[in-house]
C-alpha cells in the first residue's frame, strides 16, 4: 500500500533575481513501512521534495498523496493538522526548543494534539527508553551531546505514530560512529513499529542502511534502487 | 506548559528581560505616582477653593453675584434657614454671612479687603476657619470690637495681637463708617492671599457696625455627603422664590475647577498614552528581536502542525508574563512612594505664587484611588497586548520552509 505518491510535482523559487527549477517533474511512489533515502548532492532539489511530501512547501504543479490524503485539496490548517497527526520531521540542525527539557521536546507534540499529561509524560519516557536515552528526560538540549539530541528530535518525530517520518539529513551534523549508532535505532524503528523513514541524504552510510534509494539529480529522478535482501 | 515555556523563554535573555521590565515599572511608577499627585493637586485645589468661604452651596440675592454689595443683601434670612432646618440632615451645617468690600489701615498701612462677619461656632464647621488657627485665640460670638485677621496680613501692617486696625466701609444706608477693632487671633491660609484678603469680625458685630439689623450677604452650606450636592441644590429652588433668590452650588461658584475637574480624567489618559507610546517602543522592539532570534524554532513548531494562532497566544503570552512582573513591581513602588508621602507631602513652596495662582497649598498630599490605579493598569495591558500583537504576527508568519533556510 502506498503512503506517499507524487505525481509530476515540479518547484521553483527566485534566488535573488534567478529563477532556480528545484524540482522538474518528479513522480514517486513510497510504500509503507519503507525505510528510503533520496540521494543526491547539495541543490538537487532532494530537501525541497521532502518539504513538499511533509506539507511545509507547495509545489508549483503536480499531485501529492499522504496516507490517502490529496494535498491539493487541503487549506494550510487542514495541512498543519495532517502534519500533527501523520508526519514526523527530524532535521538536520535537530532544531529542539532549547529551554524545554528532552521529555518536554518529545511531550511537546503531544501536547498540540491535546495529549492529557500523565499520557504525554508516560509516552515521552518510554520512547526516550527507546531512543536510548534513559535516566536523560530532564536534560535540556545544551546538555546532551549531538547524537543524543538527535535522539530526541528522532524520539519526538515518532511519538505519536505518524505514518510517515521525513528526516532531512539527519546525520549531517553527526560523526560516523554517533551517525551510524543513530541509523541502526532507527531501522530498529522501522522493524519493529513499522515506522516508515524517508531520508535526504549525500552520506554513503545512510544509503548503506536505506532499503531503497531515489537519486534526484538536478530535480529529477535519475536512478530508483530497491535493495534486495 | 504553555505557561511554563512561555515563562522559561521570557529568561533565555535575562539581561534584555530586564532592560524591558525596568521600562514598564518606570513607566508604571510614574503613571501612579503622578496619578496620585495630580489627585491630590486636583483635590487640594477643590478644597481650598470650597473651604475660602464657598461650601457645597450657597444662597444670594439674585443680584449679589453681578454687584457683590451691601445692596444685594438677603432681606428674609429666616425663611431660608427655617427652610434649611427642615431640608437638611443633621449632618449638614450651614451658616450666614455678612460680607462687603472694606478698607481696613493702621498707622503704617491700608490695604484693601473683604470684611466677613461671621457666626464663629459654626463657621469653623464649614470654612477654612476650623482648621488654621495660628496665633492668639479665635472669635468669641459675644465679642463687638474683635478682629481676626490672617498672619500674612499682620506682617504686612507690621501688626500683631491686642492691637487695633480701623476699618473703613459703606453701611447699608450708603454712609461711608469706620470703626476700630483690636486684634484678638490670626490665621495661617493654604493661600498668602487668603490671609491677606479676609477680615473676620462677629455677626453681632458686623450687623451693628454696617446698619444690617436683619439682612445677611449669603448662607453658606456644606453637606455631609458630597454627592447630594445637586440633589439638595434642586430642592432648595423648588422652595425659595428664585425670583429674589439664587441657589447655587460649587460648580457655578468654580465653574474653572469644576471645568478642571470634568478634563481630569482626559489628562489623566493623555498621560498615561503618552508614557506608553516611549513604553510601547520597548517591548515591540524587544518582542521583535526575541522572535527574529527564534525563527528556526517559530518554523519548527508551524511545521509540526502549530496553528499560527497559537503562535500569537505564545507570544503574546511572553509579552503579558513581562507586562504583569512589570506592572506588580510599578504599582508597588508607586504605591510605596505615595505612601512615604502621604504624611509629608510634597512641598511646593519654591513655586509658591505659582501654586497659589492655581489656587493650591503649599505642600500637597498625593492621593492614590483604587479608580487611577485599575486605569492604569487596564491601560498598559491592554495596549501592551496591542502592541505586541505586530511582533506575534510576524512570528506566526514564519513559514517552515522560510525557517529552515535560516
Amino acid at each position: 500500500m502506498n503512503i506517499v505518491t507524487a505525481d509530476h510535482i515540479k518547484k521553483s523559487y527566485f534566488q535573488g533575481k534567478m529563477r532556480v527549477e528545484a524540482i522538474r517533474g518528479i513522480s514517486l511512489s513510497v510504500e509503507q513501512n519503507e525505510f528510503m533515502a533520496l540521494a543526491g548532492p547539495s541543490g538537487s532539489g532532494k530537501t525541497t521534495m521532502l518539504n513538499i511530501i511533509g506539507g511545509i512547501d507547495t509545489p508549483d504543479s503536480g499531485r501529492i498523496v499522504v496516507d490517502n490524503n490529496d494535498y491539493s485539496n487541503m487549506k494550510q490548517s487542514e495541512l498543519a493538522e495532517l502534519r500533527m497527526h501523520k508526519i514526523g520531521f527530524v532535521f538536520q540542525a535537530y532544531n529542539l526548543i532549547p529551554v524545554l527539557s528532552a521529555e518536554e521536546n518529545v511531550e511537546y507534540i503531544m501536547l498540540l494534539q491535546g495529549v492529557p499529561a500523565k499520557e504525554r509524560r508516560a509516552k515521552a519516557q518510554k520512547i526516550l527508553d527507546d531512543v536510548g536515552l534513559e535516566g536523560k528526560y530532564s536534560r535540556r538540549p545544551s546538555e546532551l551531546s549531538g547524537g543524543q539530541q538527535q535522539r530526541v528530535a528522532v524520539a519526538r518525530a515518532i511519538v505519536s505514530d505518524p505514518a510517515i517520518v521525513l528526516a532531512d539529513e539527519p546525520t549531517a551534523n553527526l560523526d560516523s560512529q554517533t551517525g551510524e549508532s543513530l541509523l541502526d535505532m532507527m531501522k530498529q524503528m522501522n522493524r519493529e513499529k513499522g515506522v516508515t523513514f524517508i531520508f535526504s541524504t549525500h552520506d554513503k552510510m545512510v544509503m548503506e542502511y536505506a532499503k531503497r534509494i531515489v537519486k534526484v539529480k538536478d530535480g529529477q529522478i535519475d536512478d530508483d534502487i530497491v535493495k534486495q535482501i | 506548559m504553555y505557561l511554563d515555556l512561555a515563562w522559561r523563554n521570557i529568561w533565555r535573555n535575562s539581561r534584555r528581560t530586564f532592560v524591558i521590565l525596568t521600562a514598564v515599572i518606570i513607566g508604571v511608577w510614574s503613571m501612579v505616582f503622578l496619578a496620585a499627585f495630580s489627585r491630590g493637586m486636583l483635590n487640594n485645589m477643590l478644597k481650598n477653593g470650597k473651604s475660602v468661604l464657598i461650601g457645597d452651596i450657597q444662597i444670594h440675592d439674585r443680584g449679589y453675584r453681578s454687584d457683590p454689595s451691601i445692596d444685594m443683601s438677603i432681606q428674609d434670612p429666616e425663611d431660608v434657614t427655617e427652610l434649611l432646618d427642615r431640608l437638611l440632615a443633621p449632618e449638614d451645617v450651614y451658616a450666614g454671612r455678612i460680607k462687603v468690600s472694606a478698607y481696613v489701615s493702621n498707622a503704617r498701612h491700608s490695604s484693601g479687603v473683604t470684611l466677613v462677619g461671621i457666626d464663629p461656632e459654626k463657621e469653623k464647621q464649614i470654612s477654612f476657619l476650623g482648621e488654621k488657627h495660628f496665633k492668639g485665640k479665635y472669635l468669641d460670638s459675644k465679642d463687638k470690637r474683635g478682629v481676626y485677621a490672617g498672619d500674612a496680613l499682620l506682617d504686612k501692617f507690621d501688626t500683631g495681637m491686642g492691637r487695633k486696625l480701623i476699618i473703613m466701609t459703606r453701611n447699608s444706608k450708603g454712609d461711608v463708617v469706620s470703626k476700630a477693632f483690636r486684634i484678638r487671633g490670626s490665621f495661617k491660609a493654604d493661600m498668602e492671599a487668603t490671609e491677606k484678603n479676609y477680615l473676620f469680625i462677629t455677626m453681632d458685630a458686623a450687623k451693628k457696625f454696617l446698619n444690617m439689623p436683619v439682612a445677611i450677604s449669603e448662607i453658606s452650606i456644606v453637606l455631609s455627603d458630597e454627592e447630594n450636592v445637586e440633589t439638595i441644590a434642586e430642592k432648595i429652588k423648588e422652595k425659595v422664590d428664585t425670583a429674589l433668590l439664587s441657589v447655587e452650588t460649587w460648580k457655578e461658584l468654580l465653574p474653572m475647577l469644576e471645568a478642571y475637574f470634568s478634563m481630569f480624567n482626559s489628562f489623566m489618559y493623555i498621560w498615561y498614552v503618552v508614557v506608553f507610546i516611549a513604553m510601547g517602543f520597548g517591548i515591540v522592539n524587544t518582542n521583535l528581536m526575541a522572535v527574529f532570534e527564534r525563527v528556526r524554532e517559530f518554523g519548527l513548531l508551524r511545521a509540526l502542525g502549530m496553528k499560527p494562532w497559537l503562535v500569537v497566544c505564545s507570544v503574546i503570552t511572553e509579552s503579558v508574563m513581562v507586562l504583569l512582573i512589570g506592572i506588580t513591581c510599578g504599582n508597588i513602588s508607586g504605591v510605596v512612594s505615595v505612601l512615604f508621602l502621604k504624611n509629608e507631602g510634597i512641598d511646593l513652596t519654591i513655586f509658591g505664587k505659582g501654586s497659589e495662582f492655581f489656587g493650591m497649598s503649599r505642600i500637597i498630599y498625593p492621593q492614590l484611588t483604587l479608580y487611577d490605579v485599575v486605569n492604569i493598569n487596564f491601560v498598559i495591558l491592554f495596549l501592551g497586548i496591542i502592541v505586541s500583537l505586530y511582533p506575534a504576527l510576524k512570528a506566526s508568519r514564519i513559514t517552515p520552509v522560510e525557517a529552515m533556510r535560516e
